[in-house]
């Protein structure tokens, strides 16, 4: 039995296939999230022994970081397919999760400096963890300005398909020496552990653990539903010349 | 090789026609370099411990300042194209033109520094250990930034746009470029900072140039 591997990298026959998609991973998102803040606010702990009850920002803050740099990962993923297989649906799903993985390394940024004044008594330190992110949100920030200086749709799935590229290649050489930077340079007035992290996460309680879990689950089924969307406004855009679009035009679907 | 000479020499050649360029950059260094103390002050302790920082911050500046010429006048006027045509393999042409952006951009830099760093009155270990630094590191930013430069050419808003993309990627050069004098002053040593550098250095130098040679035909297409 052959497989047609490629039968949904033509937008023609995606674009159904993402429709449909899409109601499921909306709903998802919502189920998992009403559960999820459920769950962190009334199930989980009341209050962290050492934070108080702001540690329940976390719920939001380590989901949003987590998927802002799977996010990267996943646009360099498809920016390789493309150029190998030379699929254009590649790279539009590479650029149809860049704004939504700029908007979580942004939300985890903002939700970290929330979440450190109460904690550390200041909204920034130069740690080796906030000082990547940030770094990360200003690749996300190229890669959208690139996409949008570029009037060719080709030349600008290629172009920034290679910026995601060589971002990946950049982004663990980056965080190593940002990591190194901030040993050499001790904050003073912080005593930030990170080593304390890693204990808190352990000592998490179960119900802890579940919140954390589902808010990521939402934060998946959001991140493809977008996805799914801005993939789906961008084939119609760019293939409005063809037929099946036009036939979707006719037919009134689209 | 003779063609990475040739386009080596020829490069060098036109910028030696049109030296302003070449003086501009470096006097943008200069001028960035000599800024901080009006806005600091005068205190030599405090510019020794900013010193190594503001070198390289202003030479990662002057380095991109560069790079909008790298490619754009032989995009202009063809000669590009005619490279992309050539038989010699692209990313060979392409290293030759970041060398000769690296000796027209970099060198007179790290030339110019040991005067600048004693304005900042830096020991003379200091010193030496930052030209090092400025000599392995400098090399880095133009190699990383032709790609950044091949991927924007002929876009509008393409200085700006430049230092979005590639500003992000100098940034582990300028840690350890910066980090290696702030070792060898707190008595550390600069040899673990100087060896990245260098391992930087050799990385790109593979990389960059097959990286910026594709992103030169995706220009083209």
């Amino acid at each position: 039995m052959s497989i047609n591997w490629f039968k949904y990298s033509s937008p023609a026959s995606f674009y159904p296939l993402a429709g449909s998609m899409i109601p499921w991973f909306t709903a998802a998102a919502v189920l998992f999230g009403l559960v999820g803040l459920y769950v962190s606010f009334f199930v989980a702990p009341l209050a962290d022994w050492q934070q108080g009850q702001s540690y329940k920002i976390m719920f939001i803050h380590v989901p949003a970081a987590w998927m802002s740099m799977f996010i990267y990962v996943v646009m360099a993923f498809w920016a390789i397919v493309g150029m190998i297989f030379k699929t254009r649906l590649s790279f539009m799903m590479g650029s149809a999760l860049a704004p939504t993985g700029a908007i979580f390394a942004f939300l985890g940024l903002w939700t970290g400096a929330l979440w450190g004044k109460p904690t550390w008594g200041t909204y920034w330190v130069w740690d080796a963890r906030l000082t990547s992110q940030l770094i990360l949100f200003f690749l996300y920030i190229g890669y959208i300005a690139l996409a949008s200086a570029i009037e060719d749709p080709r030349r600008a799935d290629r172009a920034t398909g290679l910026l995601a590229i060589v971002g990946v290649v950049n982004v663990p050489i980056i965080y190593f020496s940002v990591k190194w930077w901030s040993t050499l340079h001790q904050g003073s007035s912080i005593n930030f552990n990170p080593a304390g992290a890693d204990q808190r996460a352990l000592s998490m309680t179960d119900s802890m653990f579940v919140a954390m879990l589902l808010m990521t689950f939402c934060f998946w089924c959001y991140t493809i539903a977008v996805a799914l969307y801005r993939v789906r406004c961008e084939m119609v855009e760019r293939e409005k010349n063809n037929d099946w679009v036009q036939d979707l035009v006719k037919s009134g679907d689209a | 090789m003779g063609a990475l000479r040739s386009i080596l020499v020829r490069d060098l050649t036109i910028a030696m026609r049109r030296k302003a360029d070449v003086l501009t950059v470096l006097f943008f260094f200069i001028i960035v370099v000599s800024l901080f103390p009006l806005g600091i002050g005068p205190e030599a302790d405090t510019l020794r411990t900013i010193a190594p920082g503001v070198m390289w911050v202003a030479a990662l500046l002057a380095s991109m300042l560069s790079l909008g010429r790298l490619f754009y006048n032989d995009y202009m006027d063809g000669t590009l194209e005619q490279m992309l045509i050539a038989p010699q393999p692209l990313g060979l042409l392409v290293m030759g033109k970041i060398i000769a952006h690296w000796l027209l951009s970099g060198v007179p830099l790290v030339l110019i520094t040991p005067l600048l760093g004693l304005q900042y009155d830096l020991s003379a270990d200091a010193l030496l250990v930052l030209v090092a630094a400025l000599l392995l590191g400098t090399p880095i930013l133009s190699f990383l930034g032709a790609i950044g430069a091949a991927l924007t050419l002929g876009l509008r808003g393409g200085g700006a746009l430049v230092s979005l993309l590639v500003l992000p990627l100098y940034i582990p050069v300028l840690v350890f470029g910066a980090g290696a004098v702030d070792a060898t002053v707190s008595g550390l040593g600069a040899e673990a900072h100087l060896a990245l550098l260098g391992a930087g250095l050799l990385l790109s130098l593979v990389l960059a140039p097959w990286a910026t040679a594709a992103a030169l035909r995706i220009a083209f297409e």
